[in-house]
């Protein structure tokens, strides 16, 4: 049966990537960032998944304002880095991984999820740099096939905390009920704390970015009780976007081990942070 | 009737945005490929009639008045777009809204952001 082993929780920030793509990752304003993701990357490197799920939201580039799924989940064997204005991001084409795909949207349908199906998805930033966050050098493919499951959290109504909690159960219920020998990464991505728009443009909340961070491992259920609003008030806007990490956390086990975190201010107009979690599977 | 929080400082972009901000917002959003951009560039007021904006909407747009595009319906991941075209960053925007340089704004960023209340 396929297992969930790790749950990593990053911020997805564009600039992180770019920082990357451009070779800047030892220079003064970056290298605190990337230092504090040492750790993780060479625990991750030596307790590889077979499938990433990767939990993020699109920034208007596959998915407009035409339609908008509050939950989607992508099942195509390929998904192409997407053009979002100024070029594609120099990282290899995403493969999926189909068969887990399709089990997971029908599991999700019959645990009343009613998901959106995605076929052709053009993954941006929110996908790509958690990828690059966990391998930055690809080199020529990315080192595991990528299920994207996509969450609006920038059209409001977004899912409630609550809602996105429930979800990474019934998508850990899914996954632990696929029955090849499969070990599964969970990534959730975005915030933390920031805010791009709007007089309180620059917000950043350290206090509740560290309550965040403590929480998510031991009391996931006190952030799924919280409110919209007091997402927006305290962690801005767009740090909203942590209620993705609630999906991963879903999908884990009760009791996990926090193997690393790391948190930085700023990333461009963001607080960055990463936290990993081995999860506790029987046997292991 | 809408229940979105009401967020001093804070736009919470929603359906009602959406149905008033279209017409910028889809315009932005076509700015993802390298042709379209180039045509933007070589005729904005002719690229602007391709779409259904209301003369407040393409005065904003064409003079670059980036928090009337906000007022008046554009998503700040749509709008951030045309700013892109322009070279201009996140940054950049963030001192527009804030009322600061650019460099005032980076150099807030890096002393740990903005505590706002």
């Amino acid at each position: 049966m396929a297992e969930v082993i790790w749950g990593l929780a990053t911020s997805h920030v564009p600039s992180i990537g770019a920082a990357m793509d451009n070779h800047r990752t030892q220079e003064p304003y970056w290298k605190p960032l990337f230092d504090g993701y040492q750790q993780a990357r060479d625990w991750m490197a030596e307790h590889t998944p077979d499938v990433i799920v990767l939990v993020y939201n699109d920034h208007a580039n596959a998915i407009g304002l035409d339609l908008v799924p509050t939950f989607a989940l992508a099942t195509a064997a390929s998904f192409p880095v997407a053009d979002e204005g100024w070029g594609r991001r120099p990282v290899p084409t995403v493969y999926g991984h189909p068969d887990l795909a399709q089990h997971l949207v029908e599991s999700l349908v019959d645990d009343a999820f009613d998901i959106t199906v995605a076929h052709r998805l053009a993954v941006d930033h929110g996908f790509t740099v958690p990828l690059s966050v966990y391998d930055p050098d690809p080199g020529d493919a990315w080192p595991c096939p990528v299920i994207p499951l996509l969450v609006n959290v920038i059209q409001y109504p977004q899912p409630t905390a609550a809602r996105c909690y429930d979800l990474g159960k019934a998508l850990g219920r899914a996954i632990r009920a696929y029955p090849d020998d499969l070990k599964v990464a969970v990534f959730g991505t975005g915030g933390m704390s920031h805010q791009l728009a709007g007089e309180r443009a620059g917000l950043i909340n350290p206090v509740f970015d560290a309550m965040f961070m403590s929480r998510i491992q031991n009391d996931p259920q006190a952030l799924a009780s919280l409110s919209r609003e007091t997402y927006v008030t305290e962690a801005g806007s767009e740090g909203i976007e942590m209620i993705m990490w609630l999906v991963m956390r879903g999908a884990m086990d009760e009791d996990i081990t926090r193997i690393s975190e790391t948190y930085h201010v700023p990333a461009s107009n963001t607080a960055a942070a990463l936290a990993l979690f081995e999860n506790k599977v029987s046997g292991r | 009737m809408t229940t979105k929080p009401a967020v001093p400082g804070t736009y919470v972009f929603d359906i009602a945005d959406n149905r008033q901000g279209y017409a910028i917002n889809k315009l932005c959003s076509t700015l993802t490929t390298p042709a379209n951009r180039v045509r933007f560039l070589a005729d904005e007021a002719g690229y602007c009639d391709r779409f259904d904006m209301t003369p407040a909407q393409r005065t904003a747009l064409l003079k670059r008045d980036w928090r009337s595009l906000l007022d008046l319906g554009g998503s700040i991941f749509y709008v951030y777009k045309l700013a892109t075209v322009d070279k201009l960053s996140m940054q950049y925007l963030g001192g527009v809204f804030t009322g600061m340089t650019t460099e005032d704004f980076i150099a807030a960023m890096r002393a740990g952001g903005r505590r706002c209340g």
